[in-house]
């Protein structure tokens, strides 16, 4: 039982997601969860004025439903399934934090720093959380897929395509952390 | 009862996401300081396993469950989309610490902040449907 509530490994983990991904494919449909972003965007009714969101949304509710299923999930595994023991990541990069300012895991996913709910009280840290939600929803509809879409399910499909959306990603992300973090943080 | 299956997909993912601690913000920064294996062993896993199963349902030519046959559409083949659009996706990536998946996954779990990231995504993926024909693909 133990097992339950420790941090799960790599090995398990990423065979799972490659099943899942391929239990789509076996119902008939594709592994992507930036879809979806477009899917609540169309369902506002915006598609009449932007050509992009005029389609028919109603024909992706199954990938809305694997969305929900992951939100409780999500609920489920951080509610009932967690230990203090938890995000025990590399020392060296917990002390790379502190000078950046930021605290350590503890067990917690995410740092309070960034996601706390007093952030709701600094202009500072909403503008960083909605600029990074902006790059990621401008940034994966731009790309046509994002980590699911490109990464798992593109890779697994040999598509080259996805090979250089993945190298974008990777290029983005070190530009982030070496450059502008310092300057953010 | 035929949305079931995908919920109990999608459960199966928030919880396997969430208990390898993909979502985590930490585990993301940890990646893109190349401090440690457990992100890339994930994605290589998964996509090692990918792989063998698309070429299995590829060369046995395997039905979908609706007994229609499974086609796997090849991607655009063009360039600048991909490393463009990847490019402003790993800035919100490692930025923000997830990805859209882990979004909803951290909203169902409770994490409020995660709301704006939410907006922001939505903003996003909005302009980019008014701005689609100007940008370079």
């Amino acid at each position: 039982m133990n097992f339950i509530y420790q941090t799960w490994p790599w090995y398990i983990s990423g065979f799972v997601i490659g099943m899942i991904m391929l239990c789509l494919v076996y119902f008939g449909k594709t592994f992507g969860m930036s879809s979806n972003l477009r899917s609540l965007c169309a369902m506002t009714g915006v598609g009449k004025r932007v050509a992009f969101f005029d389609f028919n949304w109603k024909s992706q509710r199954w990938n809305l439903i694997v969305v929900l299923g992951a939100m409780v999930g999500g609920f489920i595994a951080v509610t009932y399934m967690s230990a203090p023991s938890n995000v025990a990541i590399n020392p060296k990069t917990i002390q790379q934090l502190a000078t950046l300012g930021i605290d350590a895991p503890n067990g917690k996913l995410l740092p309070n720093t960034l996601f706390g709910n007093q952030i709701f009280h600094s202009p500072k840290s909403i503008f960083l959380l909605v600029i990074g939600g902006f790059l990621i929803g401008f940034g994966s509809r731009y790309a046509g897929g994002c980590t699911s879409g490109h990464a798992i399910s593109g890779l697994s499909n040999l598509q080259l395509p996805s090979l250089k959306a993945v190298i974008g990603f990777f290029i983005g992300g070190l530009i982030m952390v070496y450059f502008l973090f310092p300057l953010i943080f | 009862m035929k949305g079931f299956k995908y919920f109990l997909v999608g459960l199966i993912f928030g919880i396997v996401l969430t208990k390898s601690e993909a979502v985590s913000w930490y585990r993301i920064y940890e990646m893109f300081q190349f401090q440690s294996f457990h992100m890339y062993g994930i994605i290589g896993v998964a996509v090692a396993t990918g792989i063998v199963g698309i070429q299995i349902i590829k060369q046995k030519k395997v039905k979908d469950i609706e007994g229609l046959p499974i086609a796997i559409l090849d991607k655009e083949k063009v360039a600048a989309r991909y490393y463009i659009g990847g490019l402003f996706f790993g800035l919100g990536w490692a930025l923000v610490g997830s990805c859209p998946g882990p979004i909803f996954i951290l909203l169902g779990a409770g994490f409020l902040p995660l709301v704006l990231v939410l907006i922001g995504a939505l903003v996003g993926t909005f302009c980019y449907g008014v701005l689609k024909d100007k940008l370079p693909h």
